[in-house]
């Protein structure tokens, strides 16, 4: 992989670590009037998912990381790995429970879903900022009750739990927002 | 950098623009009531800056068309300018206008090209300047009252180590406590910097404005040095911290011109040293001060930043129309 130099630093861009992918989360040059010029970056690392600053002297370089952002459909879960293929190559990858994460919530089969691969390895899987998923288990809805007020636990296909109005019914299907977690409408 | 087609449109709100407007009406009305005079200094240069980590950038000029053309310098600040015009017996001045640093962008503090003011008061020392810098900026910055610490108490205050006795493997070590770098340099003030701008920088922004002042002697640049109460040696220079921002750089001005021409000379050593650009020195400087410049205090602003601050604003990108990106 290149080098990338203080210079080059931006958002965005992932490099090599301690020996782990990082991806560079704010890039901020320090350059007091008299003095030397450092740049400041907060750094996330990719395996481990920390995030902290470390500072850089000026013409300092940094070795590239190999990670690539691809989209896949999600196939399905064999109880340990949850495996994704490539719709344009059929090139198929699975994934550890470190790598999916808390993303398993909103992983329903044939989605698309945003797999971070580090030397073509999955070391993060991102779902859609929106799905659709169906309500396996609620409290039934009450009649009438289309806007105001109130909300209650409901169980997904998925097994994720959200909070929503007190209108919605098993069977219905909701849009959410995986990155908040929350009810957006019915789909 | 890429010139992208679509980003026509200015950063700044035309809301902002006139706010900043009207702090730079602000600013000449201040002066003109202190009967200081409005002087225009040039941004090109046959000479550049000395101070080895600040970098210039260079125009080419030809005498005429197409003839074979020779740098000019872009000015870092109007300082040595101005101190011919005072050594020229011009009395009290301010420079308002365009300085040029090369490299310094991607921060939400600097622009390339940014808007300076810098003033000169003969018969005021680097306190009493103070003052001044007080009075201008307290009423468009809509506070109080700012706070002085010396650059020994705020050392004191926020890290308990004495930063003109503390060793450098003191310094390194409390550096290594605070901040990741992988960096090895046995300039004690690369140390000290670093912990000021990481760790007291952060911690002087719950002080609202705060006066620096007696720098380390080693870190005079171009002010006076002499001996604190404690006698301990150290720099006639003040930094003013707005919300933990470097708003302003003030000394209590050398004016000796054998010490000036040393230092000049020493920072294009430490230059060579760096493998950094060798570029004409500022000789003139060297000779308006042998002319002899009235013992006076000067004070360099960044106007931007002062908007930025006056307005709330996060970045200062908001209050300049096209920033480097889009110039």
């Amino acid at each position: 992989m290149a080098n990338y130099s203080t210079n080059q630093f931006k958002n965005g861009l992932k490099v090599m670590i301690d020996g782990d992918p990082c991806n560079m989360v704010d890039v901020e040059m320090v350059k007091p009037g008299k003095g030397q010029a450092f740049t400041r970056v907060k750094l996330k690392n990719l395996m481990t998912g920390r995030t902290w600053e470390r500072t850089f002297k000026s013409g300092d370089s940094v070795e590239g990381a190999d990670v690539m952002d691809t989209d896949m459909e999600y196939l399905y879960n064999d109880g340990e790995m949850w495996h994704f293929m490539d719709p344009a190559t059929y090139e198929q990858v699975a994934a550890d429970a470190n790598a999916v994460g808390d993303s398993h919530k909103w992983l329903k089969e044939q989605d698309s879903c945003m797999i971070t691969l580090f030397n073509d390895n999955p070391i993060s899987v991102t779902p859609p900022n929106f799905v659709e998923l169906e309500v396996t288990e609620t409290d039934p809805g009450l009649k009438g009750d289309t806007a105001q007020g109130g909300s209650k636990p409901a169980t997904l296909q998925t097994g994720a739990v959200v909070r929503v109005p007190l209108f919605i019914n098993q069977g219905d299907v909701l849009k959410i927002d995986t990155r908040t977690g929350e009810y957006v409408s019915r789909a | 950098m890429a010139i992208d087609p679509q980003h026509w449109q200015p950063t700044a709100s035309i809301n902002s623009l006139r706010k900043r407007a009207a702090i730079m009406a602000q600013i000449r009305s201040f002066f003109a009531e202190r009967d200081v005079l409005e002087v225009e200094m040039p941004l090109m240069s046959q000479c550049a800056v000395s101070d080895p980590f600040l970098d210039t950038i260079e125009a080419r000029y030809a005498d005429y068309v197409g003839s074979e053309n020779y740098p000019l310098y872009l000015q870092t600040s109007p300082e040595y300018a101005m101190k011919r015009l005072l050594a020229a017996g011009s009395g009290a001045i301010f420079h308002l206008g365009k300085a040029f640093r090369n490299g310094e962008s991607g921060s939400r503090r600097h622009n390339p090209e940014f808007t300076m003011l810098e003033w000169y008061r003969p018969g005021l020392d680097d306190q009493q300047l103070m003052d001044e810098v007080a009075d201008l900026i307290l009423p468009i910055l809509k506070l109080d009252s700012v706070e002085r610490l010396s650059y020994a108490q705020v050392f004191k205050r926020f890290l308990n180590i004495d930063p003109h006795t503390a060793t450098l493997e003191v310094l390194v070590a409390e550096t290594r406590k605070h901040v990741d770098i992988d960096l090895d340099d046995d300039d004690r003030d690369t140390w000290l910097n670093l912990l000021m701008s990481h760790v007291i920088e952060p911690n002087l922004s719950d002080l609202g404005a705060v006066f620096v002042y007696d720098y380390p002697a080693s870190q005079a640049a171009l002010a006076q040095v002499k001996t604190d109460a404690q006698s301990q040696q150290v720099a006639s220079r003040f930094e003013l911290f707005v919300d933990g921002i470097e708003l302003a750089n003030g000394y209590h001005e050398l004016t000796d011109a054998q010490e000036q021409k040393q230092r000049l000379l020493k920072d294009q050593q430490t230059r060579e040293k760096l493998g950094l650009p060798q570029r004409p020195l500022e000789m003139r400087l060297v000779s308006a001060l042998e002319a002899g410049i009235p013992d006076c205090a000067g004070v360099a602003l960044g106007v931007d930043r002062l908007v930025m601050l006056a307005l709330g604003a996060d970045s200062i990108q908001d209050v300049i129309a096209f920033p480097i990106e889009r110039a």
